[in-house]
């Protein structure tokens, strides 16, 4: 234990500092003193939008070595003026989270657990089987003859955090393949 | 709203803090009414009937607003003679077909007088019986502020409170907004619920104007967007309808019904919309000589929504299903339908950040342990491709209020995520690579569709380059390549190509809108450059209503767009959406259509007649106004009408998905209590985003049910402890929260106690916190118009202690669906009541026999 002295009195500190409530230097230690905020060691700030709710709150995206240090509200916008909500203030963590699946895992039939695949044969999977799949429930016509130029064998149901550019090529690509089982989380 | 958009209800703080008062109607005691001068506790889906005696209170009490309600709705327009009101027939409109539950609108149409210039019969005064004015008021006359107790269980003092406040808190110097979310929107007549919020509305003159409007808080951060850019099957981009085989058999049949030219307003142009949407996907392939491709789209045959899709999965009907972002089966109702569904996939593919339950279903699902589904027996192959964030790429947002706001990329992907951008351009690559040397016709619109994005060195394509398709732009002429900056530059002849006309503007000028980010604190409270919103960057919509009818505003406080009178244009406060130069004066010449049609009073320029619509003659399936109805398996009998539930509700047969008895049929006492589901604010919907975050988990670690002090007393419920909620779908169990918040309600002469259950939790190993989902007790009971799931007002029980396990659970189910007599048919009967013709005598109909052959497991 360090030596007594009246100088550590904080009564002291705070009529020798000014310091009248007591919340300024009299209690500032030197280790707050040299705090610094994890934001001053970005490489870069990005203007982003908060991903859960409508509201479409500003956030300040903190990056360092292509990574996401921090997230915060991002004062400059008119609709949230820089807060964010209990889920908005967590979202460092959707993009950090220790369970984030990196890897593209593969179930085979019958199978009982997980298997790994690279990206090239997942990606030349899926493509076979949408075409098979789009040939077994092809439909050109109605009962009554109109014409249908359609698939019934392809399904897609996605969340309403997909970016409207992605949303305008998932459209644009089912259709054209004919597929019209094409829903969103809006009919939710 | 404070507990499920708490950021933007700091706007309503904003606005009580300046004097508001805000009053908040629902069945739960929120952090919502903690801020509110009012809560009004409300019996869950019962909202038509407070609405609609909302609308008669302000009718015979002369508070609507008469000038804008002369003018600017469609109250002095006549129905045809033909026209029948649920008022005459027990309950449904003229035009019932009671086999499908639809209808005919032909008597619901206007009466046409070759006189008018838009051929529109009309009487001024709104006194004529056949007005639109007198229709209503008639239809509305039954919900009297007593009726509306004993359906809705609000007490008479309190309807008065509410209907005072809003009549008088409306005019020309104050305006009322109305905010909803699912509490809306999720009942079989959710379409309507929103449509009696608008009558409202356009009734005390607050469309169009600032401080008004109705509100809709959605969930996602682009679930506007989602509707916008649709991947919903009955869409297009921009609200164009999807095709129909047999009614759209040709580019002309889809123009004339869809877009017909011959109407007044905007929607006369579809054809410039449509076309360049055929441009925009199959480029140098459309031409005028093959309709612009049009041939190369393909056709609905009636409803094709995520659940009738679903019930194609038990016929082993759909091979392949794409789940992106997106957790059915914790997220979809009837989660155990939606995960034995997913077992008769021949592969599907799941895209997320996490492996959520819709991706383990297989192994760790609660049919594994019910043994109703074995690991071993699953035929269905998973692929489980990680997504990248909203971090890791660039792309728009659409949020609640049409701004479309970009984001940068701030870090690239790790591992193997990509963005769905990525997915599905390398998708399509590989389908056009293995078809490029095809000569099968089915396989042209593939070839054809334009698909050549730059993409950067990890192999992402330009969002911007989508932005800018979305945006349309030239594909002839001195501009060609150049993007348009409105949508009026949409041209039907090809000369122009673009993916979503409403988007028209967003990328003018070659400069991205969505990305302007003007600080605040540095422009005006319209903030017009903070983002871009559609159409035009306009940040209210039909603000011409915002004037008078000499283009004044209405008053000063209120002011927003007017006419100016020196300038000879529209002007203001924010974008006009009305044509610049057209006068308020101005009247709609014989033998016009489209935008040229548009008189200087018809502010709502996307309506065929220009008018709001207090009285809708097309696009409502279930009925021109809006009509209480008991939700499905609702234990109170209707006390307005003989017909007890909407007789157009979508029905879906299948012993997964059977109902309770309503009313006072026999069995319905085995399903006594109303549950609703909700949101808590610490977790996003079915939880794929909260779950799986360390402090979101930790700040609400389990599933609860939240009862009412009285329903604890009488079901011997202990705090804290356990209990389980069955319906004839399934049972779960969750920890007792016994509050003050939830309350009894007293409704057609019973107490009705009301439950309520967050929908965020799901079975699973993967999450950071599970708990078993409230969404696997809700049927599938759909909307006739959009095909919503009905979750805020359903039929169970609840009971101390935890559910049994195993195959036990099922045996539990069954044996309740069998002292409540429930079969498949149970619920089904489209006419609750029969009228005998000579003795006008009401009388229920028989017995529904011969149970159909029923899809489903």
């Amino acid at each position: 234990m360090a030596r007594f002295s009246v100088l550590g009195w904080p009564v002291f500190r705070q009529a020798k500092s000014k310091d009248k409530l007591g919340r300024g230097p009299a209690v500032e230690s030197p280790k707050y003193a040299n705090m610094r905020p994890r934001t001053e060691d970005a490489d870069k700030v990005v203007q982003s939008v908060c991903p859960y709710c409508a509201v479409g709150c500003g956030q300040r995206i903190y990056v360092k070595d292509d990574e996401v240090i921090h997230i915060e509200g991002d004062p400059d916008s008119p609709i949230s003026r820089g807060r964010l909500c209990p889920k908005g203030a967590a979202s460092e963590q959707l993009v950090n989270t220790p369970v984030r699946q990196k890897t593209i895992l593969y179930r085979r039939p019958y199978g009982t657990d997980w298997e790994e695949l690279d990206l090239e044969t997942a990606m030349e999977m899926i493509t076979e089987r949408f075409l098979e799949a789009r040939r077994n429930h092809w439909e050109d016509f109605d009962e009554h003859g109109s014409p249908v130029n359609r698939t019934m064998g392809i399904a897609s149901l996605g969340g309403a955090t997909i970016d409207n550019e992605e949303n305008y090529l998932i459209k644009k690509l089912f259709s054209a393949a004919g597929a019209v089982q094409i829903e969103n989380q809006a009919r939710i | 709203m404070a507990e499920a958009h708490p950021v933007g209800f700091q706007w309503v703080a904003e606005a009580k803090a300046r004097g508001a008062k805000l009053v908040h109607v629902d069945p739960r005691f929120t952090r919502t009414s903690a801020m509110a001068d009012k809560h009004v506790h409300i019996r869950a889906g019962t909202d038509i009937a407070l609405l609609g005696g909302l609308i008669r209170h302000v009718i015979e009490n002369d508070m609507w607003f008469k000038e804008y309600v002369t003018h600017y709705t469609n109250a002095a327009h006549l129905v045809d003679e033909g026209y029948q009101d649920t008022e005459d027939l027990d309950g449904l409109f003229s035009g019932f077909d009671k086999d499908t539950g639809g209808y005919d609108n032909a008597t619901w149409q206007y009466e046409k007088d070759p006189y008018e210039a838009d051929g529109i019969a009309k009487d001024m005064t709104l006194q004529h019986p056949r007005s639109v004015f007198q229709i209503l008021r008639r239809h509305y006359s039954r919900y009297t502020p007593e009726m509306v107790g004993n359906v809705t269980g609000i007490k008479t003092e309190d309807f008065l409170e509410l209907a005072e406040l809003i009549g008088k808190n409306s005019g020309r110097e104050r305006t009322t907004v109305m905010a909803y979310a699912l509490g809306w929107t999720q009942h079989s007549m959710g379409s309507q619920f929103i449509r009696t919020a608008a009558i409202l509305q356009l009734l005390l003159g607050n469309m169009g104007r600032p401080g008004g409007g109705i509100m809709a808080l959605r969930g996602h951060a682009t679930i506007q967007g989602s509707s916008d850019i649709p991947t919903l099957f009955n869409l297009l981009p921009g609200y164009l309808p999807f095709p129909v085989a047999g009614k759209h058999d040709t580019l002309r049949d889809y123009l004339d019904d869809a877009v017909p030219k011959d109407q007044k307003g905007f929607w006369s142009n579809g054809d410039a919309y449509m076309v360049s949407l055929l441009k925009a996907w199959f480029g140098d392939d459309a031409t005028e000589e093959n309709d612009f491709g049009y041939q190369y789209l393909p056709r609905l045959t009636g409803a094709h929504g995520t659940y009738q899709t679903l019930m194609r999965m038990f016929d082993k009907s759909v091979d392949g299903y794409f789940v992106l972002g997106q957790n059915p089966a914790v997220g979809s109702a009837n989660g155990r339908m939606q995960r034995l569904g997913m077992s008769n996939l021949k592969w599907m593919v799941v895209r997320d950040f996490q492996l959520i339950e819709t991706a383990t279903w297989w192994k760790e699902g609660p049919e594994i342990a019910t043994g109703e589904l074995k690991t071993e027996d699953i035929a269905t192959e998973v692929f489980f491709m990680p997504a990248a964030n909203h971090t890791e790429k660039a792309g728009t947002f659409t949020q609640t209020q049409r701004l479309v706001q970009w984001r940068h990329q701030a870090i690239t992907p790790p591992g193997d995520a990509r963005s769905e951008l990525e997915f599905f351009y390398d998708l399509g690559v590989r389908l056009k690579e293995k078809l490029k040397d095809s000569t099968d016709p089915r396989d042209k619109p593939l070839q054809a569709m334009t698909w050549d994005y730059p993409v950067d060195e990890h192999g992402e394509p330009s969002a911007e380059a989508v932005l800018k398709e979305i945006n349309g732009y030239y594909t002839t002429g001195p501009n060609a390549g150049k993007p348009v900056d409105n949508f009026n530059q949409y041209k039907a002849d090809g000369s122009t190509a673009g993916g979503c006309w409403i988007y028209a503007g967003v990328y003018a000028g070659g400069i991205n809108h969505a990305a302007n980010r003007v600080p605040g604190k540095d422009q005006d409270e319209m903030a017009h450059q903070w983002a871009w919103a559609w159409p035009a960057n306009r940040r209210i919509l039909y603000n011409r209503a915002s004037a008078d009818l000499d283009g004044n505003p209405w008053s000063e406080r209120k002011k927003l767009v007017w006419w100016d009178e020196e300038q000879e244009v529209w002007t203001g406060k924010d974008v006009p959406d009305f044509p610049i130069k057209r006068p308020p004066s101005t009247k709609t010449a014989h033998d016009t259509h489209g935008p040229d049609a548009l008189a200087g009073d018809d502010p709502f320029i996307m309506q065929s007649d220009g008018k709001g619509w207090l009285f809708a003659p097309k696009g409502m399936n279930d009925g021109p106004m809006p009509t209480h109805f008991e939700p499905a398996e609702s234990p109170v009998t209707n006390p307005l009408y003989p017909q007890q539930e909407s007789p157009s509700r979508v029905l879906i047969t299948s012993r997964g998905n059977q109902l309770a008895p309503a009313g006072d049929q026999p069995g319905a006492e085995v399903f006594p209590h109303v549950f609703t589901t909700y949101r808590l604010t610490e977790h996003q919907t079915a939880g794929g985003m909260s779950r799986f975050l360390p402090y979101l988990s930790e700040l609400q670690p389990e599933m609860f049910v939240e009862v009412s002090q009285e329903l604890a007393a009488e079901a011997g419920l202990e705090p804290y402890g356990w209990a389980t909620i069955a319906s004839p779908r399934g049972a779960i169990e969750a920890k007792v929260l016994v509050t003050q918040r939830m309350q009894p309600v007293v409704a057609g002469g019973k107490t009705v106690h009301q439950i309520g259950m967050p929908f965020h939790f799901g079975v699973g190993n993967q999450a950071l916190v599970t708990g078993d989902s409230v969404n696997d007790l809700l049927g599938m009971t759909l909307d006739p118009n959009v095909y919503i799931q009905s979750a805020k007002a359903v039929a169970c029980t609840i009971m101390p202690g935890r559910r049994p396990r195993g195959p036990a659970l099922v045996k539990f189910v069954e044996d309740l669906r069998e002292q409540a007599g429930i079969t498949v048919l149970t619920g089904h009967r489209r006419l609750t009541f029969e009228r005998d013709a000579e003795t006008m005598e009401v009388s229920d109909p028989p017995t529904l026999t011969d149970p159909e052959p029923h899809t489903g497991e």
